[in-house]
């Protein structure tokens, strides 16, 4: 165990003077999946994007098992490989059917040979429950499906770390279930995985460590039912108590 | 109208009007050439190309073509430049249309979301596997309709061609009326020979445009 995949050390991160992560460090473990939660603009999916690579970053190093994740860098394209993510507006390719979709980049990326490919994502397909829909295009799924096409693309890339970015935050409340369990599902097999999300329940039931950030920084970390029940921190005590209905008195 | 006299004339349109398809679809061609090279420059922002790519979109798009086309058949010769009529005609319309075409493929590749460059990023794929599998088709497509409407004008514009003495309908037309006065047959079969030029260009860009419509919905 405690074989380390990604290391971040001190990761600063600025943007037309203003400083969006100021010194995350952060290590993650194989099959560890950590989720991040934080009120809005506070930089938590700014440290998705930073971790592979698609925003530079001004400070400290991130390595993905042991090499350093650079933007501009020659081999970065090699490491993304490895490096799983899904966006919150899913962002399939709408000029192609599912399938090619999902077999573009194995097959461009990875050279791999193309009917080989498609068995291996007609399984995965059917396994998200999206069997039939591999001559479908884009626009003719909802949210909810395109975002586990989103999934499927990534996992045939076969990467060493999932990143989630509020993957369920442009979905219909109906849809949400459907992504999550997949999610949960992936966990299940121990994949090493960085969720980013609102979800708190969901948060709560996949996590082996919560992540709070703020103001760009590592606030609090723990794990999951501690965090929930007894948050150490004011800040985050306040940020979890937005998610907590009260009754509304009436005088 | 004269019937006689229509058929008596046919033949010079016929052949007046093979000349303006023939320098029409050369010069569109070249157009589409330089603006593609032009709206790359501009999409990567070339330093130095960038800015002489910005003038020249200017200095074409503001000047019609007539003043074009004298500059480069009377004034090009003064520097040493000799060129033919038909060079000059294609030249022009390359020079005017170039402008356009640049400006429709630019559209379209600032009309591509920049998720859609980072979703194949992230997925390994070199900067040119991304423009050429996810960026080049789907800016394509949504270029389509303005660039069917460039090539529509570009082949309206070759009737300026005939003030460089290039022997295409309208100066075919202009010719026949000075020689004969038959002015009511000359300008119908001028109007009738565009309109065989440019109507299927017309209903075939609707086509396309269809076809290449699937691209312009949301991921």
């Amino acid at each position: 165990m405690s074989e380390k995949v990604l290391t971040l050390r001190g990761v600063v991160k600025e943007f037309e003077g203003q400083t969006i992560l100021d010194g995350i460090d952060l290590e993650v473990e194989k099959g560890e999946v950590v989720v991040i939660i934080g009120p809005s603009g506070c930089g938590k999916s700014t440290l998705l994007r930073c971790i592979n690579a698609l925003e530079p970053i001004q400070g400290g190093e991130i390595l993905l098992q042991g090499s350093p994740v650079k933007a501009g860098d020659k081999n970065l394209p090699v490491l993304r490989q490895k490096i799983g993510m899904v966006f919150q507006s899913y962002d399939l390719f709408p000029h192609m059917t599912i399938m090619d979709n999902i077999t573009l980049a194995p097959r461009k990326v990875h050279k791999r040979d193309k009917a080989e490919v498609e068995r291996e994502a007609a399984e995965l397909l059917s396994r998200v429950g999206l069997a039939d829909k591999a001559k479908s295009f884009p626009r003719q799924l909802s949210g909810g499906q395109k975002q586990r096409v989103a999934i499927v693309r990534m996992l045939i890339m076969h990467p060493e770390i999932l990143l989630f970015d509020e993957v369920t935050a442009a979905l219909d409340p109906e849809m949400v279930r459907e992504v999550l369990d997949v999610m949960l599902e992936l966990a299940k097999q121990g994949r090493t995985m960085i969720i980013v999300t609102h979800e708190m329940a969901f948060a709560r039931a996949v996590a082996h460590r919560m992540i709070f950030i703020d103001e760009g920084r590592i606030v609090e970390e723990g794990k999951p039912d501690e965090f929930f029940e007894s948050p150490k921190t004011e800040r985050a005590r306040n940020f979890l108590n937005m998610f907590r209905f009260q009754p509304a008195s009436r005088s | 109208m004269d019937v006689s006299v229509l058929t008596e004339y046919l033949p010079l349109y016929k052949e007046a009007a093979l000349l303006t398809v023939k320098l029409g679809l050369l010069g569109i061609l070249f157009a589409t050439v330089l603006g593609l090279v032009c709206a790359a420059v501009l999409y990567f922002k070339i330093p130095v190309l960038k800015a002489i790519v910005k003038i020249y979109i200017e200095l074409s798009r503001n000047t019609p073509l007539l003043i074009q086309l004298f500059f480069i058949y009377y004034g090009l010769p003064k520097i040493g430049i000799r060129t033919s009529p038909e060079v000059c005609g294609v030249a022009g319309l390359a020079f005017l249309g170039g402008s356009y075409m640049a400006e429709a493929f630019r559209s379209g590749l600032e009309a591509i979301p920049l998720i859609q460059e980072e979703s194949a990023l992230s997925l390994g794929m070199t900067r040119f596997q991304t423009i050429r599998y996810i960026i080049l088709p789907q800016a394509v497509s949504v270029s389509v309709p303005a660039l069917v409407a460039n090539v529509i004008f570009l082949l309206k514009e070759t009737s300026v061609f005939s003030a460089v003495s290039l022997m295409d309908l309208m100066f075919t037309a202009k010719d026949l009326i000075g020689l004969y006065y038959d002015t009511t047959e000359a300008l119908f079969l001028l109007v009738v020979f565009y309109l065989i030029i440019l109507l299927p260009v017309g209903i075939l860009g609707t086509i396309l445009e269809k076809r290449a419509r699937y691209a312009g919905f949301g991921a």
